[in-house]
């Protein structure tokens, strides 16, 4: 057992897996001596080299780009997008061709690539750095969305993002990078597989990434007024654990999906609809979906923190179902 | 560089191989036997063969939406080509692929490709990837004129050139993008210019000569495997069918066309080979008549393969969840 924060988990989980194989590389804007830009791969040029820990030219299509032809040709690449939103000027590598080439080539090629997407609000970096983009790469058949809300989550999910042979979006949310956690096991953590963080039996709780932190906060203040929330932390937005959703609604008869997504459109939309596809008749009221404003992430902190979505709405929305 | 008569001979073997399977494809299309969009070489023929022969069979190419040749050139199997074409099971996709995305990971073929300029950055993936694994293998970047004005190429070249990566980018000029011409969509003549702006080698040759090419693409290629960088080599030709088979080209001037058709890579090599004496015309006749065999043969293959099961929709989206994405 040691105590490590999210962002040395992640670098942890890289680095195990840079020690094993040689064909395990990480590259990207700024990842080299520099240690990356929140500080995730610090040490790492130091232990690997710069051939293996590769500075890139603000190039993000090629960023992604290399890393579908490296994942084609042999190697097992980690791309760093410095931040989430820069998705955008590389996006047609990853959605047509990184997801899509196993398929289009009948199956006969492996794209065994990861992409690190640091993502959300919070920090005042504004409306091109704060969003929170995983509802647009859950969209597209063929790669895989993961989103880690602890340090032993960081580390057991980069193991397994590294030894998929499919493409896996590795979202890092900015403000966990400091968050210090117990980290008790190196083993991969399968995908698909949600945890319960908190379990309770009058309301389901059910999120990923830093808004566990919201849904904890909420559920300890619905418990002093009786409300037992249980708390659902996915891990995993594709592959899905919905069965574990299914057994907690089955046993709460209530669900609140909180995302920090812009609502509209969102990844919870989904979770929300599978609640009513699937589960509807543990229900005993509608599924409340709770993201931020359908806005573009405001700079200045108060109006940023009115966008976020946060405790108390959870807790609104909780109550409105008692 | 000495270029022997068997070398030749084998070059006008594969140009014919791409002539005639693309003029199969033209008339199967027109018959409604293959689905979706075509795109021909037709015109090109000599450009990937050239290039082709200065590979091994373990180094990498990236095509474009226009890869039959590259695919061909590349070794790549013409009953699993046509049988993919046909939209069937056993194609070289089963049938999930078409045309766009023929790929042969085995011939290190990493797909043809349907976005215009995709292929220059997995292009410089694979040169990472050779660079890192320290092998001496290079990849060669086929692409044409218009996808020099996507990003993607001056991220990749740039990317290639300050890592030394051994990437052969071959511009096959055929002076059109879809129907702008390259007048039209760039202010340059020569793309080789554009070798300038990463430092480094920008040839400019006649991409209807395939010894002119054979050239050029030796050298790049020895220099690649040496690990002294990319070249940028610009084969300069004419695309003598529309953007796609269909495409009735109204935007192509007459007097243009036919001045490219007098430049026909297959007739004017073979009057080459000819008139140096090194294939008799009966000899031309002959591969011409063994090449056609080869083409009919793989039609009747393609046109006895069972169709996709439709169930089999979901297969291959991820090495290992197969019946979560039957979502209805």
């Amino acid at each position: 057992m040691k105590s490590l924060t999210y962002s040395e988990a992640i670098r942890e989980g890289m680095s195990i897996r840079m020690r094993e194989n040689p064909n395990v590389v990480l590259f990207g804007e700024d990842v080299g001596a520099f240690g990356g830009c929140f500080g995730v791969s610090a040490g790492m040029f130091q232990e690997f080299g710069p051939e293996r820990v590769r500075d890139t030219p603000i190039s993000e299509g090629a960023i992604i780009g290399c890393a579908v032809g490296a994942a084609a040709t042999g190697l097992r690449p980690i791309a760093e997008l410095m931040f989430n939103d820069f998705l955008t000027v590389g996006m047609d590598q990853l959605v047509n061709q990184a997801a899509k080439m196993r398929y289009m080539f009948g199956g006969k090629i492996a794209m065994p690539m990861v992409v690190r997407l640091p993502a959300g609000a919070g920090t005042g970096a504004a409306a091109q750095h704060s969003q929170s983009l995983e509802a647009w790469l859950t969209h597209v058949p063929g790669l895989k969305v993961v989103y880690p809300s602890s340090a032993q989550d960081a580390l057991g999910l980069m193991l397994t993002a590294i030894d998929d042979d499919n493409p896996v979006m590795f979202f890092e949310n900015k403000l966990l990078y400091g968050m210090k956690g117990e980290v008790s096991s190196l083993e991969p953590i399968p995908l698909g597989k949600g945890k319960i963080v908190r379990a309770g039996d009058d309301l389901s709780i059910i999120t990923y990434g830093r808004q566990v932190y919201d849904a904890l906060e909420a559920a300890e203040q619905l418990a002093r007024d009786g409300i037992n929330a249980e708390v659902v932390d996915l891990r995993s937005l594709y592959p899905l654990d919905k069965a574990l959703i299914g057994e907690s609604v089955a046993k709460t008869h209530k669900a609140v999906v909180i995302t920090e997504e812009v609502r509209r459109g969102g990844y919870g939309g989904e979770i929300s609809a599978i609640i009513g596809e699937e589960f509807f008749d543990y229900l005993d009221a509608p599924v409340a979906r709770i993201g931020a404003l359908d806005t573009p992430v405001p700079f200045s902190p108060i109006l940023e923190q009115y966008y976020m979505p946060n405790a108390q709405d959870i807790i609104a929305a909780a109550k409105k179902m008692f | 560089m000495a270029i022997s008569n068997d070398l030749m001979k084998d070059l006008y073997a594969r140009m014919r191989r791409i002539r005639d399977f693309e003029n199969a494809a033209a008339k199967l299309f027109a018959e409604g036997k293959v689905p979706g969009f075509v795109h021909l070489y037709l015109g090109e023929e000599a450009i990937a063969p050239a290039v082709c022969k200065c590979l091994r069979d373990d180094d990498f190419i990236t095509s474009t939406h226009r890869g039959h040749g590259h695919i061909i050139a590349k070794g790549g199997d013409l009953n699993y080509m046509m049988a993919e074409l046909f939209a069937r099971e056993t194609g070289y996709c089963k049938g999930k692929g078409g045309s766009m995305h023929i790929a042969d990971r085995d011939k290190g073929i990493l797909g043809a490709n349907g976005i215009v300029g995709a292929g220059h950055c997995i292009s410089t993936g694979a040169g990472l990837s050779i660079k890192i694994r320290g092998t001496d293998q290079v990849c060669v970047c086929f692409f044409g004129d218009g996808s020099t004005n996507q990003g993607t190429f001056h991220e990749s070249l740039n990317m290639a050139s300050i890592w030394k990566l051994p990437i052969i980018f071959v511009c096959e000029n055929n002076h059109y993008g879809i129907s702008m011409s390259q007048g039209r969509h760039q202010a340059i003549k020569d793309v080789a210019d554009r070798a300038a702006a990463y430092n480094i080698p920008g040839v400019s040759v006649d991409g209807n000569d395939p010894l002119a090419v054979y050239e050029a693409a030796g050298e790049a290629v020895a220099r690649a495997r040496a690990g002294k960088g990319p070249t940028l080599i610009e084969c300069k030709t004419y695309r003598q069918h529309g953007h796609f088979e269909g495409d009735p080209a109204t935007y192509k001037p007459k007097e243009e066309q036919a001045a490219w058709m007098a430049k026909d890579p297959l007739t004017l090599f073979a009057k080459f080979l000819i008139d140096n004496s090194i294939l008799s015309a009966d000899e031309i006749q002959a591969i011409d008549e063994r090449v056609q065999a080869e083409i009919d043969e793989a039609i009747a293959f393609a046109d006895a393969q069972p169709l996709p099961t439709p169930e089999s929709a979901v297969v291959d989206v991820y090495s290992d969840i197969v019946e979560e994405v039957r979502s209805r």
